[in-house]
């Protein structure tokens, strides 16, 4: 796809409304699908009476929170107030475009491909701290601390945990990540997946490690304040952390679309990233919420080490490649 | 009282540096203060270095209101006290008049009083531990429990025609006889209960991350929990033994074989895990109370329909879903009560809670709280 308008500047715009857009629609599934699960794990029905299954119960949903008026506390800090829920929005979707859908496509193929699926989403730290500082309200600020906190400490095994893909493939580009998959990497990376797993939930702020919202202790943490579409923008966030966090893994992990060739392989990468995403929704239905010193704990004192250690196994295996 | 907070306090840690501390309100509406309560909580980075709740924000006056109301008037205000255990301010007023009165209970009514309170202690525990894991956040555990709970009050409902407010008891008896087939229902809910609150142990007190949550979490010490008050499942969870159904044996309740749980480390999962276990010997008593209860009349016969006591004064106590409750009333010899008042369990365990939440961190503050089990119509009455 060189010198076409999907290069360069064009390409990035592209791209990245594609990728909001993307984020968009699954959100409306995502949610869709969540309280389905969750209605079923508490014995209950979930939505059913809006649409087909209740599939428009989150359209109505998102018609409502559009509606609502647009709130900003008098003692927030205005134009920050504003737009922090689009930096932490924005760069969760521009994350999904690096994601290899299909055999040598990925809608952005760099060569740091691993590298921005990692850092980028990053930056939406950013954008909690904003949030939770410029509401002008102790316990969004409190939230915003605590969510720093979190996702920088996650960031190390998760990063850990993607590094001894990249080892085995030998490449930072995830089309070639995937072209190099062979089945016995799901094995060899038992460690890896779980710790790239449990860090992706906590990176994604969800339940047991939804600390920086916890609603039965800062009633909402950093977005307490919020209303209305900036409210959605922070709730998408979240979704699409999990969509995208479980698409990367379901590739890089699960093996994505290298099971089959051509579109049936993109159908059962897609498949395996609605188990991931069923996953998450199970856990935060089912655990009870930690507190920070315990996360804090968990991330530093077993899964950092856990990475190391599944690193340490691939240095030996590649020896023997 | 200082009403107005100020929101960041200067103070000077050990080093003589200057550190400002947060101090923030708890409620009186937020997710976990179960009601009304509020706390404002003087935080040091996440740990609470001081926790003082402000109570009074469902201050009704029930006890000022009983003295203007007859004896039977009283007993819907009752209602109002513990509204997720109407059925203990129901008794406990009752018994205090029936003692001032002298009035005789038919022992039918003596074992239908029984049946409902232990029920209403299945209910109230589901609520506190459902409300206590809501706060977790484990919302599962949380509708398991008032899925139970509802089972309980579709029965009190069928029952006395109320879901919340039963307004049963009645000096003298309770306000009608058991429907059709209601026993039967009752002993298929034991049955099945037992087995959910298998599921709920495992579920979320066999659960890791819930046992790090709770355990060490606000240790009240034997000592203490005798010394500032405390009864219910919050002395026992300490390792105090006191259950006024055993060690005041009042009404039928020497006829029934049931264990007392204590805990021992008097933390908040002792506390919760009290609860749980009490639910059991409930449904125990349960069957034991309807294998036993025979016809009769529900009501005391012959009693006056307006009570006008003799001049004098009456204690009486049961052991509600949270304590001792007691009740005290004076009478002047007309149809009202000169003075009603109540001893509620929940106020003073709700004391415990500057003691409890100290050192420890604000997602360790609901957490107590919750274990505590305070409910607000009771503190504040």
């Amino acid at each position: 796809m060189s010198g076409s308008v999907f290069t360069g500047y064009t390409g990035g715009l592209i791209w990245g409304l594609g990728g909001g857009l993307v984020i968009a629609i699954a959100t409306l599934f995502g949610v869709w699908w969540e309280r389905k699960v969750a209605g079923r794990i508490q014995m209950r029905l979930g939505p059913q009476t809006t649409g087909p299954f209740g599939l428009l119960q989150t359209v109505a949903d998102m018609v409502k929170l559009l509606l609502k008026e647009d709130i900003t506390p008098t003692q927030a800090d205005a134009p920050v107030f504003r737009v922090a829920p689009l930096i932490v929005f924005v760069p969760i979707a521009m994350a999904v475009t690096v994601i290899p859908f299909a055999a040598g496509w990925a809608p952005l193929d760099t060569s740091v491909g691993m590298l921005f699926f990692l850092a980028v989403p990053s930056v939406s730290v950013i954008g909690i701290l904003m949030a939770g500082w410029s509401s002008g309200n102790s316990y969004a600020t409190l939230g915003g601390l605590r969510g720093a906190a979190q996702m920088i400490s996650y960031e190390l095994p998760r990063t850990l945990s993607v590094l001894s893909v990249v080892l085995l493939a030998g490449s930072l580009r995830p089309v070639e990540v995937m072209e190099a998959w062979r089945w016995w990497f799901i094995p060899l990376n038992g460690i890896g997946f779980l710790v790239y797993f449990i860090s992706s939930v906590a990176e994604c702020n969800r339940g047991p490690f939804d600390i920086p919202e916890a609603e039965s202790e800062l009633v909402a943490g950093y977005f307490a304040d919020y209303s209305g579409i900036r409210w959605a923008i922070f709730m998408m966030s979240e979704y699409g952390g999990v969509i995208a966090a479980s698409l990367f893994g379901a590739a890089l992990f699960l093996g994505g679309w290298a099971w089959a060739p051509g579109l049936f392989g993109t159908a059962i990468f897609l498949l395996l990233t609605v188990v991931l995403v069923t996953a998450m929704i199970w856990i935060k239905w089912t655990f009870p919420r930690m507190r920070m010193d315990q996360l804090m704990n968990t991330a530093w004192k077993v899964l950092t080490p856990m990475a190391l250690l599944q690193i340490a196994i691939i240095g030996v295996v590649i020896a023997w490649l | 009282m200082a009403l107005e907070v100020e929101s960041r306090e200067e103070i000077v840690d050990e080093r003589g540096n200057e550190v400002s501390e947060l101090v923030i309100n708890v409620g009186p509406s937020h997710p976990s203060t179960h009601g009304v309560c509020r706390v404002i909580t003087h935080l040091d980075g996440e740990i609470v270095t001081k926790a003082e709740p402000v109570i009074g924000y469902l201050h009704r006056g029930i006890e000022k209101m009983a003295e203007n109301r007859t004896y039977l008037q009283i007993v819907p205000l009752t209602d109002r006290l513990d509204y997720v255990g109407s059925m203990y301010s129901n008794w406990a007023y009752c018994r205090a008049v029936e003692r001032l009165a002298g009035i005789r209970v038919p022992e039918r009514a003596e074992y239908l009083r029984v049946i409902v309170c232990e029920m209403q202690r299945i209910a109230s525990h589901m609520m506190s531990l459902g409300s206590a894991a809501g706060d977790t956040g484990a919302a599962t555990m949380f509708i398991y429990a008032f899925d139970e709970r509802e089972r309980i009050v579709e029965l009190f409902e069928e029952l006395c025609g109320a879901r919340l407010t039963y307004n049963y008891v009645r000096p003298g008896g309770v306000s009608y006889d058991t429907p059709e087939d209601w026993f039967d229902t009752l002993l298929e809910f034991t049955r099945k209960h037992r087995t959910a609150l298998h599921e709920m142990d495992r579920l979320f007190f066999g659960n890791v991350i819930a046992r790090g949550r709770m355990k060490g979490i606000g240790v009240l010490s034997a000592a203490d929990a005798v010394g500032w008050g405390a009864s219910g499942p919050v002395a026992r969870g300490s390792g105090v033994n006191w259950d006024l159904r055993k060690h005041d044996s009042y009404s039928v309740y020497p006829r029934f074989d049931f264990d007392v749980p204590t805990g021992s480390n008097g933390d908040a999962y002792d506390r919760a895990r009290c609860r749980l276990f009490e639910c059991f010997e409930s449904c125990r008593i349960i069957e034991q109370a309807v294998a036993q209860i025979g016809e009769g009349p529900f009501k005391a016969e012959g009693a006056p329909r307006l009570l006008k006591p003799r001049p004098g004064e009456a204690y009486d106590h049961i052991e509600s879903a949270r304590g001792s409750l007691g009740v005290y009333i004076v009478s002047d010899g007309s149809e009202r009560p000169y003075r009603v008042k109540f001893r509620s369990p929940a106020f003073c365990n709700l004391a415990l809670l500057p003691l409890l939440a100290q050192g420890h961190t604000l997602s360790d503050l609901v957490v107590i709280l919750g274990s505590l089990d305070p409910v607000f119509g009771e503190v504040d009455r």
